[in-house]
C-alpha cells in the first residue's frame, strides 16, 4: 500500500530519472538520512562506534571504490589493500608535514595521491585482461606493502615501523586520536560516506559510468562504438583508487589510530573488499553498503555467540568463523550470484504489487 | 672456476629447484583451469589441507579434537597409534577424492554457466572454508611431516664443489638441499605421468576433449560432472605432492597456503592453459627471484622475493598478454 507509483506524477525528465522514483521510497530515504545524522549521534556508544558503525562506514567507501572498478568497469582488482595503504601513508605524511591543514582536506588529498598511484598500476589493464589483470594487481598489493615496510621515510623512521595518527580537530572537536568522542568520528565518517556515495551514484549513471559499463560488457564492441579504452579504464582505476585511498586514510586516522602496514593492509583486506562487493552485488551502490555491513557485522556476531555465549576459546572461534565465512560466500554465490542488492530489487518488485501476486 | 662464478652457479641451481617447487603448485592450477575454466584460488589451501590430513592420519590424531573438547569438556587428542607412511598417503588420497566429489556435488554443480569471476570467488570462499576446516579438524599448531624423505645439505656435493674453487680461496662448497633434489625428481615423474595419462588413456582423452570445448565434449557423450570430479581429484593429488614437499621443507602450518600466491606469477608467466608453461614459468621465476635477491636485494633492503616475481611476470605480460605458452586469445564481437 505504501509502495506505489500511483498518483506520483512526474513533470520533467529530471523527475523521471531520479534515483528514488517512488514518493514513499524517497520520503523513507530522507527520513533515514535524517535519523542517521540527527538521532544516532546521541545514541552511539564507544563499543558500537569502534566495532561496528565506523568500520562499516569506512569499508563502505572502500567497497564503493572497488565496485566502481570491478562492478561497473569489469576490471578485477586484488590490490585494494595496497591502495588503502597508500591512502593511509599519504594521510600520515600530510598530517605530519602540515599540522594546520584541516583533516577533511588531508583525507581528500590522500585520495588524490592514491588516485595517481592507482592510475600507474592501472596502465597494464590496457594490455591485459581478466584473470591475468587480477594477478597483475596483486603485484601492486605486494609491492606497495613492501615499499611502506622497507622505506623508512614513509613512517618517519620510527623504530617499530608503526605510524600513529596525531590528534586533529574540526571546529574544536577532536576527530582523530584516542580522545575523539564517538559521535564526532561517526559524523565525520557518515558525512564522507553520504557525499561520496551521492557522487558515485551520479558518476555511474552519467556519461562516464556508461562508458565503464560498455567496457565491462564487451570491450571490443565498446571501442567500435567510440568509447576510448584508455579514457574509461584509466578513469575507473583513478576514481576507484580515490575512494579506496580515502577509505584507507580514514581507516588509519579515524578508526585505528596506529597502523603497522604488513598487518593492517595485507592481502586479506583485498579479499574482504572483494567479498563485500560480490556478496552485496556487483555494479550496485546499495550493494556496496549491504556487502560492507555483512562482512563487518557477521564476524562480530559470530564471535559474540561463540566466545561470549558458549565460552569457547578464541582460536577455536576464529577457525569456525573463517570456515563459516567461506561457506556463506559459496552459499550466497549459489543462491544469488547477483548479491544482496538483487534480493532487495526483487523485494521491491514484489512490494509494488502486494498483496496481489501479479 | 672463480668464487663469484661458483656463487652464481649455486644461486641459479637453488633457483631452479625453488622454481620446481613453485611449478608443483602451479600445475594444480593449470589442470583445473584447462578442464573447467575455473581459476582455482584454493590450490594452495588444498596443499595445506592435504598435508595436514596426511600428518593427522599418520600420527593418529583424533579429528575435531579441539571442538569435541570444547563441547564435552573432555581432553582427548590422539588415538595412540601410528600408521605406516604409504597407508597414510593412500588414505589421504581417498580424502582428497571424497573432497573433490563433495565439492562437485555441493558447489560446482550449482554454478554451471556462471561468470568466471563468480567461480573464482567461489574458490576463494572454498579457500577460506578449507583453511578453517583443516584447522578445526587437525589443530592449528605447526607439525613436522615424517615420510622418510632425505633432507638437509648434501656434504658430498659440498666436497665436490670445493675442489672446483681456485687453490687457497676461502670457499666452503655449494649448499644443495637433498629435499629439493627429491622434489625435482618427483616433479619430473609427476609431469611425465600426467602427460602420459592425458595422451594415452581413455579418461585422459576425455579430459583433453573437455578442455578443448565443453559443448562439443558433452555432445559426444562425455559426462562433464565425472570429468570435474576426476580433475579435482587429480588436482588434489598434485596438491598432496606439493603439500608434502613444502611441508617437509618448512613444516606443515598456515603459511603453506600462501605458496598459492607464489604460484600465481608462475601461472601468468607460463600461461593458464599450458603444463609445460607451468614448469618453464616456475624455473624462470625461481631463478629470477634468487638471482635478484642475491644481486639487487642488498641494494634496496632485501625481502624483494615477495613482489619481484610479479614484476617479472608483468613485464612478460606486456609483450605476450596470454603468457609464454598460453593459447592465443582470439576475440570476436
Amino acid at each position: 500500500m505504501l509502495y506505489r507509483e500511483a498518483g506520483d506524477f512526474k513533470g520533467s525528465y529530471a523527475a523521471d530519472i531520479q534515483t528514488f522514483p517512488i514518493k514513499g521510497e524517497r520520503y523513507l530515504f530522507w527520513a533515514f538520512v535524517a535519523f542517521c545524522f540527527l538521532v544516532v549521534p546521541f545514541l552511539i556508544t564507544p563499543y558500537w562506534e569502534k566495532s561496528i558503525i565506523v568500520p562499516f562506514l569506512i569499508w563502505s567507501i572502500v567497497a564503493l571504490g572497488l565496485n566502481i572498478l570491478t562492478g561497473y568497469c569489469g576490471q578485477v582488482s586484488l590490490g585494494t589493500g595496497g591502495f588503502m595503504a597508500v591512502g593511509a601513508f599519504a594521510c600520515y605524511k600530510l598530517m605530519i608535514a602540515f599540522p594546520d591543514l584541516n583533516i577533511v582536506a588531508v583525507i581528500v588529498l590522500s585520495g588524490f595521491i592514491t588516485a595517481g598511484v592507482g592510475l600507474l598500476f592501472g596502465l597494464p589493464s590496457l594490455r591485459i585482461k581478466g584473470f591475468y589483470l587480477a594477478v597483475a594487481t596483486l603485484a601492486a598489493q605486494f609491492f606497495l606493502v613492501w615499499l611502506f615496510n622497507k622505506v623508512g621515510w614513509f613512517y618517519n623512521y620510527s623504530a617499530s615501523g608503526q605510524i600513529n595518527a596525531p590528534t586533529r580537530y574540526i571546529l574544536g572537536v577532536a576527530v582523530t586520536g584516542a580522545n575523539a568522542p564517538p559521535w564526532a568520528t561517526y559524523l565525520l565518517c557518515l558525512s564522507f560516506v553520504f557525499v561520496f556515495a551521492w557522487v558515485a551514484r551520479n558518476l555511474t549513471r552519467g556519461r562516464l559510468g556508461r562508458s565503464w559499463m560498455a567496457m565491462r560488457d564487451m570491450d571490443i564492441a565498446a571501442q567500435i562504438m567510440g568509447v576510448s579504452p584508455l579514457g574509461s579504464k584509466l578513469s575507473a582505476f583513478a576514481i576507484s583508487s580515490f575512494y579506496v585511498g580515502m577509505g584507507g586514510a580514514m581507516f588509519f586516522s579515524v578508526y585505528l589510530g596506529a597502523v603497522e602496514v604488513t598487518e593492517a593492509f595485507n592481502i586479506d583486506k583485498s579479499f574482504d573488499a572483494l567479498f563485500m562487493i560480490i556478496i552485496g552485488g556487483l555494479g550496485s551502490i546499495l550493494g556496496s553498503f549491504l556487502g560492507a555491513a555483512f562482512i563487518v557485522v557477521f564476524p562480530v556476531v559470530l564471535k559474540n555467540i561463540m566466545v561470549g555465549g558458549l565460552g569457547w576459546s578464541t582460536d577455536l572461534a576464529a577457525h569456525i568463523e573463517i570456515m563459516t565465512i567461506g561457506a556463506l560466500i559459496i552459499f550466497f554465490l549459489i543462491v544469488e550470484p547477483h548479491g544482496l542488492a538483487q534480493l532487495w530489487r526483487l523485494t521491491k518488485e514484489k512490494l509494488r504489487l502486494w498483496p496481489f501476486p501479479y | 672456476m672463480s668464487v663469484a662464478m661458483l656463487n652464481l652457479t649455486e644461486v641459479v641451481l637453488n633457483g631452479l629447484m625453488a622454481g620446481i617447487m613453485y611449478a608443483l603448485v602451479a600445475l594444480g592450477f593449470v589442470l583445473i583451469f584447462k578442464a573447467s575454466g575455473i581459476f582455482n584460488f584454493a590450490q594452495g589451501v588444498m596443499a595445506l589441507f592435504a598435508a595436514l590430513t596426511l600428518v593427522g592420519l599418520q600420527t593418529g590424531q583424533v579429528p575435531f579434537a579441539h571442538l569435541i573438547n570444547a563441547i564435552f569438556g573432555t581432553n582427548i587428542h590422539h588415538f595412540g597409534w601410528t600408521l605406516p607412511a604409504f597407508l597414510a598417503v593412500i588414505l589421504t588420497l581417498c580424502v582428497m577424492v571424497a573432497f573433490a566429489w563433495a565439492f562437485e556435488a555441493l558447489v560446482l554443480k550449482h554454478l554451471v554457466n556462471q561468470e568466471p569471476i563468480i567461480l573464482f570467488m567461489a574458490t576463494i570462499g572454498l579457500a577460506y572454508f578449507l583453511e578453517g576446516f583443516g584447522d578445526l579438524l587437525w589443530g592449528a599448531d605447526i607439525k613436522a611431516i615424517n615420510l622418510g624423505i632425505p633432507s638437509g645439505g648434501s656434504f658430498w656435493w659440498e666436497d665436490v664443489t670445493r675442489e672446483w674453487a681456485p687453490e687457497g680461496s676461502d670457499y666452503w662448497g655449494m649448499y644443495i638441499d637433498k629435499l629439493d633434489v627429491v622434489a625435482t625428481v618427483v616433479a619430473i615423474v609427476l609431469v611425465t605421468s600426467l602427460t602420459l595419462f592425458a595422451q594415452y588413456t581413455r579418461m585422459g582423452r576425455a579430459l583433453r576433449a573437455v578442455a578443448d570445448d565443453h559443448q562439443a565434449a558433452l555432445s559426444v557423450g562425455i559426462s562433464l560432472r565425472t570429468i570435474w570430479v576426476v580433475v579435482w581429484s587429480i588436482a588434489g593429488f598434485v596438491a598432496l605432492v606439493a603439500g608434502v614437499m613444502w611441508g617437509a621443507k618448512s613444516g606443515v602450518q598456515f603459511s603453506l597456503s600462501l605458496i598459492a600466491l607464489k604460484a600465481l606469477p608462475v601461472l601468468i608467466l607460463g600461461g593458464f592453459t599450458s603444463i609445460p608453461g607451468a614448469i618453464v614459468g616456475g624455473l624462470i621465476i625461481g631463478v629470477g627471484e634468487k638471482v635478484a635477491e642475491f644481486y639487487i636485494g642488498p641494494l634496496v633492503g632485501g625481502a624483494i622475493e615477495n613482489w619481484f616475481a610479479y614484476v617479472v611476470a608483468l613485464v612478460f605480460l606486456l609483450f605476450r598478454p596470454q603468457g609464454l605458452f598460453g593459447e592465443r586469445i582470439i576475440e570476436r564481437v
